[in-house]
């Protein structure tokens, strides 16, 4: 890692998003939203279906430009060098046709060449010990997941984006990448992850945004959000009603 | 019918004595048709990866150039490439007229286009797939072209054996630009076509079943190693 590279490391967080617009196709996803992500939280996008927060985390990550607004991470915008400090984790598990061993290993050439060794450390933790020569898309999706979870940590990244990382998974892997995230924020990373799952929210969550039709309606930390939500809409939402 | 037992029992014999002027053609053949699909691969892999997952102005423009190349005569091809090293032609100084060399030229430019579309639509399905990961990882896009190219290792075997297939049974390029010279430029095809009008079937048919083997035999190594695959879920 470069020495520019490692004092952006220092300092990605906090995460400034001022009247961030965002635009797919002819659809407004995410309108005009301000909020602010601390420095070694784990914020939780909260929201019923729709209501942009995939799109928040792609925002973060680079991946769909910004129609208007800004988006700054430690007041720097966002650049290839701050995009490689960060990891995302997507709902439904990409992997290549190849081995486990192979998919950690294109991501280690990618950034440090990490050794073998350091690789299948790795994968112990994420649980796929053994599972290195199997054909990465033959396993569960649980396995799926937690080998994402894998590469993604393989990137040794400052900000961890998860879009809904437990979705239909196993109770294994559920704790298994709850107890990860846990001990990645414990080491200093940021995490903002989205879920439907309101009990995990409040188990990993220091911070809530809670998003309704493309806008923040709430921000807050995660105790006051659920114990006193601001907006009729979070109300609804935690107590499983309809949002229309 | 018995003209064509005869031809048919003359033809094993040749191959199975080992011919050595059959053999020569066989490996002449080979030769010219692996060279043209190797230049074409280097070219027309990356070319294709690259205009399934670029965008820029004229992409559909360029797609329907190459998917219309195809389609190309190979007579043209074998005229037009005939005109440009001929003595008189601008590239007549290269002195490879009637040399293997002009009959490689001849038909990677029939190959091109080929392996490009093909490429081309094969690498779109993937892009589809992998394109958020590949950004999000920030992977460069030389590393990228490669790592689609590597994904879909299994699909773009048929496009280059479709390349090859090509190659190896085209007739009418290699005959203009080659000459169809013994022991220099006589190629399957070229001596198929030359046989045939002689009459003598024999040398004709055997040359025509050595390339059928040779397709039925690289088909069957592509689908064994596409069944494995899939089992794998690699493809």
């Amino acid at each position: 890692m470069s020495k520019k590279v490692f004092e952006y490391a220092q300092n990605l967080t906090p995460i400034q998003l001022t009247n961030l617009s965002v635009v797919v196709g002819q659809k407004i996803i995410l309108d005009k939203i301000n909020c602010k992500i601390k420095s070694n939280s784990i914020t939780a996008i909260l929201g019923p279906n729709g209501a942009g927060k995939s799109i928040f985390l792609q925002t973060i990550n680079g991946l769909v430009s910004v129609q208007s607004g800004r988006l700054t991470f430690n007041l720097m915008e966002n650049n290839q060098e701050i995009r490689e400090q960060q990891a995302m984790v997507f709902q439904t598990p990409v992997l290549l046709r190849r081995t486990v061993m192979a998919n950690m290993q294109f991501v280690s050439n990618l950034r440090n060449k990490e050794s073998n060794r350091l690789l299948k450390n790795i994968l112990n933790k994420v649980g796929l010990e053994g599972y290195e020569k199997k054909p990465a898309r033959l396993l569960s999706g649980g396995e799926k997941q937690r080998l994402s979870m894998a590469r993604a940590l393989m990137v040794n990244p400052n900000l961890l984006l998860l879009d809904e990382p437990t979705a239909n998974l196993d109770p294994y892997s559920l704790n298994l990448i709850e107890d990860l995230v846990l001990e990645e924020n414990s080491i200093g990373k940021t995490v903002i992850f989205t879920t439907h799952d309101m009990s995990q929210a409040k188990r990993l969550a220091t911070d809530v945004i809670f998003l309704n039709k493309g806008k923040v309606l709430e921000q807050t930390i995660s105790k006051t959000f659920f114990k006193s939500p601001k907006t009729v809409e979070a109300e609804k939402y935690i107590n499983g009603e309809i949002l229309i | 019918m018995n003209i064509l037992f005869e031809a048919f029992k003359q033809s094993i014999e040749l191959v199975s004595t080992f011919n050595t002027d059959l053999y020569e053609i066989l490996l002449l053949s080979l030769k010219v048709s692996c060279l043209s699909l190797f230049f074409s691969s280097l070219i027309g892999l990356p070319l294709g990866t690259f205009l399934a997952i670029k965008n820029f102005w004229g992409k559909d423009i360029t797609l329907i150039f190459f998917n219309t190349m195809m389609g190309l005569p190979p007579v043209v091809v074998g005229l037009i490439v005939y005109l440009l090293i001929s003595r008189s032609g601008p590239f007549g100084w290269l002195g490879i007229l009637y040399t293997p060399t002009a009959m490689i030229i001849a038909q990677m430019i029939l190959i091109i286009p080929i392996i490009v579309s093909l490429t081309a639509q094969t690498i779109e399905e993937i892009h589809q797939e992998y394109k958020l990961l590949f950004y999000s990882l920030v992977v460069p896009p030389h590393k990228a072209v490669i790592a689609y190219l590597f994904e879909a290792r299994y699909l773009i075997l048929t496009v280059m054996l479709a390349g090859f297939g090509r190659a190896i049974s085209e007739v009418g390029a290699v005959i203009i630009v080659g000459g169809n010279i013994d022991h220099l430029t006589r190629v399957m095809t070229t001596t198929i076509a030359l046989e045939t009008s002689k009459g003598n079937l024999s040398l004709a048919l055997a040359l025509g079943i050595i390339l059928l083997s040779i397709a039925l035999f690289t088909n069957f190594i592509l689908i064994r190693l596409k069944i494995r695959a899939k089992q794998r879920m690699y493809v």
